[in-house]
């Protein structure tokens, strides 16, 4: 029995220990992130705009609902780092040259303030000074708005604007080569040509104010100065992402704990039900020795409560330990100042109160069974039960099994419902084994459709203004170039009903090859000579079908607003997007010819030389390169994906190993009669070990492609829930996903089978005789 | 009467078994059990001998000693010169398997096979079977074959278990309290069929009761207490079962 407890045990502490990871996990979160917010005043809306004059501002105090403003000014450089050859991009925001930002302040974590007076101060953001090792007294080279510059690194700071460090664009934080830098105002206002001026601005609102109407009055007053659009806090892209990763905490949350829970109730069931027959004429002479119904079905409640109780500790240990851990590890990605990790006692007594309710409520049956016998009942033996020949048996099998075989397939089928449970037990832990794989297989295929099917340049250059496309050609004789294609690239609003997207509308030329569209097929596609393809998720959200009219407002030059027609859907995993003929885009600005922009192919041999020719470029304001991205994102997720799948092996591993290991033992002490009958009459060790062992070998063998089939149905769930404008995860299965899954749940079992085939061998023929049934 | 040299020598061939100051030694917790204390016994072809003795005399552990499924702890015991007590696990297992047929007395029918797959589980293992449906035709079931034993009478049952042991042909069938768990009518059902298979197949049969009415269907009467053979008895005349009232 202690066996048995210990491994259910073991599946309690799963459940619980998920439950506990992922809920302090994001509680820490919650907590730090509202804390940090809070503290370092982060703004509730944010625009960016051409350029405005100081006095502009206002106009924007004076909205009715705004609270605080501050103005800014942001500026792109492309930045030189000793040691560090590769593009680097660098967005530089100004910090009031005295005192604290009124909104978004800085966290210094080392170093100090910008000093007033001195026009090359910067401060670095955390996770670029470490990725570079930067520390406050080194320099690094700048070309801002064409002009080279020397900056000098004085302190390292966070931001609550970039808790999520990520460029524009991408999906997952480069922290070699892109970073977040603070200046002085009027530093950087001279060196960007804003002085007096300013092309960023934040705002809080006052309490109960409206956002869409705070939002539409900003735009309003600003449009004139080059708005492009206010957004609220919800869109600001830093914290969006952390959004998204607590929704996807608590759809963990909610999947793993309920799973292994619902297996270790079963097994309890099963185990104290085992233990009630076994136990029977000990019930029933305390029956009629005067104890009651209830005093026997305590005995038995008070037994699964120790053993929930064991589990629920360990778990809770095991949960806030690797909890701690994983948070220190979302520490890599999320830049706070201190992440505060706290197990509330809240959620250790919800963990414990959940587990022993979920067992009891799982093991009621069995309690009951006990509790209902009466002595005379419980002192008889057990009816034998009732064997039948099985189905498959009466269709034809018969022949094909011998007398092991038949016993084996009569078993199982006697009782068809917990042998379902079994199954479905095994089942489950297949599917989470699959699941922790799964995840790698989904972000594989996402990162190889977007930059090896879909963007197929080496680099993407882009310029500080639009340009004429005659600069592409200059682009395309930088030696090592060998090819290039242009790009526009314009923000805009979208409208369609009553529903509203800020995007921005990308124009590529027809025919390109470089960087290509793809249908919700994959497939590449065609631009269309006029009309909008647009992100199937985009078209989702905003209620469009291909055919309808979408209102396109330009958020630049002229800012001219147009209908035009949605003309194909676009299948992407990363973000949302609109996509136009290059020409057509051109022809809707009103514009001749203009690029934003350009993706060149060159050779790995003359990369530097590429880079290097466009760093001197004035025009350019920054290029990003392809593989560097690939590798970069494994480099990120790759460490964390591994400790993820680990873990999660670990513990689907353990459910396999406790539901397997529990059936045979039961099946044991079921059976141990008749296979020692079958050794009496010359049966060998390995001839019984054969029929104990077949019949788990099948429920093993069923539950794994049942497994398969509910990994498919939770990874199904599981995408549907994540889905965001901000990246889709595909259903992605890969063939050694499978693999891997089977081969855990069979050396688990194979386990649990040599650890029962031990005590098998041990039998003691004699005393099992003499004992009836 | 104990048995004399003369009764060994007299007309009888080799003994089936030959057991010789077998002793063997429980240890149950710090408790030693002494269940048997130096028995020597022949057992000769065809016979049929009941053990006899009260319960904690002995007699079931020389039956499970004789049939390999114990080990003596000192003395020998062979079974046609060759010697059990030095035989490993796997070679007891073999004998079991090949020369030995047990009845017991809770039948040790297996619940979720058919009456003619419990026959065929050991026919099909064996070197020279007779034919299920044959053996169960023996014990009076031919028409029983497709029963499941929670489908059968006790009686029932113990004939299927006997048509078990003697479907493999065995030279040796060890019967312990057979009718035990029955009624007294059912009783001499199974013990008929038990004096029938060793009347019309011959084989050596051992038979262990407490109850001394049913000595009288043996050829020899061996008692047993206390851990030895306190005396062996040859009956002059055997009583058929139907005869016996207890």
């Amino acid at each position: 029995m202690k066996g048995q407890a210990l491994a259910i045990a073991m599946v309690i502490v799963s459940g619980v220990a998920t439950y506990v990871i992922s809920v302090t996990t994001l509680d820490s979160l919650r907590e730090t992130r509202a804390a940090f917010y809070r503290d370092y005043r982060f703004a509730e809306l944010f625009v960016s705009l051409k350029r405005a004059p100081e006095s502009a501002a206002e106009a924007v105090r004076a909205i009715p609902g705004v609270d605080r403003v501050e103005t800014r000014v942001a500026a792109w450089a492309t930045l030189d780092v000793p040691g560090f050859t590769e593009p680097v991009r660098g967005l530089l925001l100004s910090v009031p040259d005295a005192g604290e930002p009124a909104l978004n302040a800085l966290h210094l974590r080392e170093g100090r303030a910008v000093v007033p007076g001195r026009d090359d101060e910067i401060i670095a953001g955390e996770a670029f000074a470490q990725a570079h090792r930067l520390r406050p007294g080194d320099r690094i080279g700048a070309v801002i708005h064409g002009r080279r510059k020397a900056l000098r690194v004085v302190g390292i700071g966070l931001s609550p604007e970039y808790v999520y460090e990520v460029g524009p664009g991408a999906v997952f934080p480069d922290p070699k080569r892109f970073g977040v830098f603070w200046m002085g105002r009027k530093a950087l206002a001279s060196a960007s040509g804003m002085e007096g001026a300013f092309n960023d601005l934040s705002a809080t609102l006052s309490p109960g104010a409206s956002r869409q109407d705070a939002v539409g009055r900003v735009d309003a007053v600003l449009s004139r100065y080059g708005g492009l659009g206010a957004y609220p806090r919800d869109d600001q892209v830093s914290h969006r992402y952390l959004t998204e990763e607590f929704r996807q905490l608590g759809t963990l949350a909610s999947i793993f704990p309920v799973i292994f829970l619902g297996v270790a109730a079963f097994l309890l069931n099963v185990v104290v039900g085992r233990l009630v027959s076994l136990q029977r004429d000990q019930i029933g002479i305390l029956k009629a020795f005067g104890y009651s119904n209830a005093d026997v079905g305590m005995h038995y409640v008070k037994l699964i409560v120790l053993i929930v109780l064991v589990g629920a500790a360990g778990g809770i240990g095991v949960g806030a330990w690797l909890g701690r851990g994983m948070t220190r590890m979302y520490m890599a990605f999320y830049r706070f100042p201190h992440l505060h990790y706290e197990l509330r006692p809240a959620v250790a007594a919800t963990a414990g109160l959940v587990s022993v309710a979920s067992a009891v409520l799982g093991a009621l049956q069995a309690v009951r069974k006990a509790e209902r016998m009466t002595p005379a009942e419980a002192m008889l033996p057990e009816p034998p039960g009732r064997f039948r020949v099985t189905l498959l048996e009466r269709l034809g099998l018969r022949r094909l099994l011998s007398q092991p075989g038949r016993m084996i397939a009569r078993n199982v089928a006697r009782r068809p419902l917990k042998s379902a449970l079994s199954i479905l037990g095994i089942a489950f832990a297949c599917a989470i084994l699959m699941l922790g794989n799964v995840q790698e297989d989904a972000v594989g295929f996402m990162v190889d459709t977007q930059f090896r099917l879909a963007q197929r340049e080496d680099m993407t250059v882009s310029f500080v203004e639009p340009v004429s496309a005659r600069a592409l050609s200059e682009l395309r004789s930088i030696p090592g170039v060998w090819y290039g294609e242009p790009y526009r690239s314009v923000p805009v609003r979208l409208r369609f009903g009553h529903r509203s997207w800020r995007t921005a509308v990308q124009g590529f030329s027809g025919g390109g090859s470089l960087h290509r569209v793809l249908d919700t097929r994959l497939r590449p596609v065609a631009m269309p000579r006029e009309g909008i393809l647009m992100t199937d998720y985009l078209a989702e959200r905003m209620g469009l079908r291909p055919g309808d009219r979408v209102s396109v407002e330009v958020l630049e030059g002229a800012r001219p607003v147009r209908d035009v027609p949605v003309v194909g859907l676009v299948g992407e995993y990363f973000g949302v997007n609109a996509y136009m003929d290059l020409r057509a885009l051109n022809r809707l600005l009103g514009e001749e010819n203009a690029i934003s922009g350009a993706f060149l192919s060159a050779d790995r041999a003359d990369r530097q030389s590429v880079y290097d020719a466009l760093k001197g470029m004035p025009g350019v304001a920054g290029t990003v390169v392809r593989v560097d991205a690939i590798r970069n994102f494994y480099e990120t997720m790759g460490g964390t994906l591994l400790l993820f799948t680990f873990v999660i092996t670990l513990l689907a591993a353990s459910v396999a190993f406790g539901v397997v290991y529990n059936s045979a033992r039961i099946a044991l002490s079921e059976r141990g009669r008749e296979l020692a009958s079958l050794r009496v009459l010359g049966f060998t060790r390995g001839e019984i070990s054969y029929i104990l062992l077949g019949e788990l070998s099948l429920l093993t063998v069923a539950g794994i492609p049942v497994g398969f089939l509910i990994a498919g149905g939770m990874t199904a769930y599981i995408a549907e829930r994540m889905k965001s404008d901000l990246y889709r995860v595909p259903m992605v299965m890969e063939g050694s996903s499978y693999g891997f899954a089977a081969a855990v749940v069979i050396v688990s079992a194979l386990l649990s089978g040599l650890l029962v085939r031990r005590r098998l061998d041990r039998l003691d023929l004699v005393a099992v005789l003499k004992t009836r049934e | 009467m104990r048995e004399t040299d003369a009764d060994r020598a007299g007309g009888m061939a080799e003994p089936v078994f030959r057991a010789r100051g077998v002793t063997k030694v429980y240890e149950m917790g710090e408790v030693k059990v002494h269940a048997l204390r130096g028995v020597d016994l022949d057992l000769f072809s065809g016979e049929l001998v009941v053990l006899l003795g009260p319960s904690g005399s002995g007699k079931s552990t020389l039956l499970n000693i004789l049939g390999g499924l114990d080990t003596a702890t000192g003395g020998t015991v062979e079974y046609l010169g060759r010697e059990l007590t030095r035989a490993t696990d796997r070679e007891l297992t073999e004998y079991r398997r090949r020369h030995v047929g047990f009845v017991f007395q809770f039948y040790n029918l297996i619940p979720s096979l058919t009456a003619l797959e419990n026959v065929s589980v050991v026919t099909d293992i064996a070197a020279q079977p007779m034919r299920p449906e044959e053996a169960l035709g023996l014990v009076g079931l031919a028409d029983r074959l497709n029963h499941f034993p929670a489908q059968l009478s006790g009686g029932e049952q113990q004939r299927v278990a006997i048509a078990r042991a003697v479907a493999k042909r065995p030279s040796v069938m060890l019967c312990d309290e057979p009718t035990g768990a029955l009624d007294a009518a059912t009783g001499i059902v199974v013990l008929d069929v038990l004096e029938r298979i060793n009347r019309e197949i011959g084989t050596t049969t051992a038979l262990i009761t407490h109850n001394a009415d049913i000595a009288g269907m043996a050829d020899r009467v061996v008692r047993v207490g206390s851990g030895v053979i306190q005396s062996v008895e040859r009956n002059e005349r055997k009583k058929a079962p139907r005869e016996m009232r207890w």
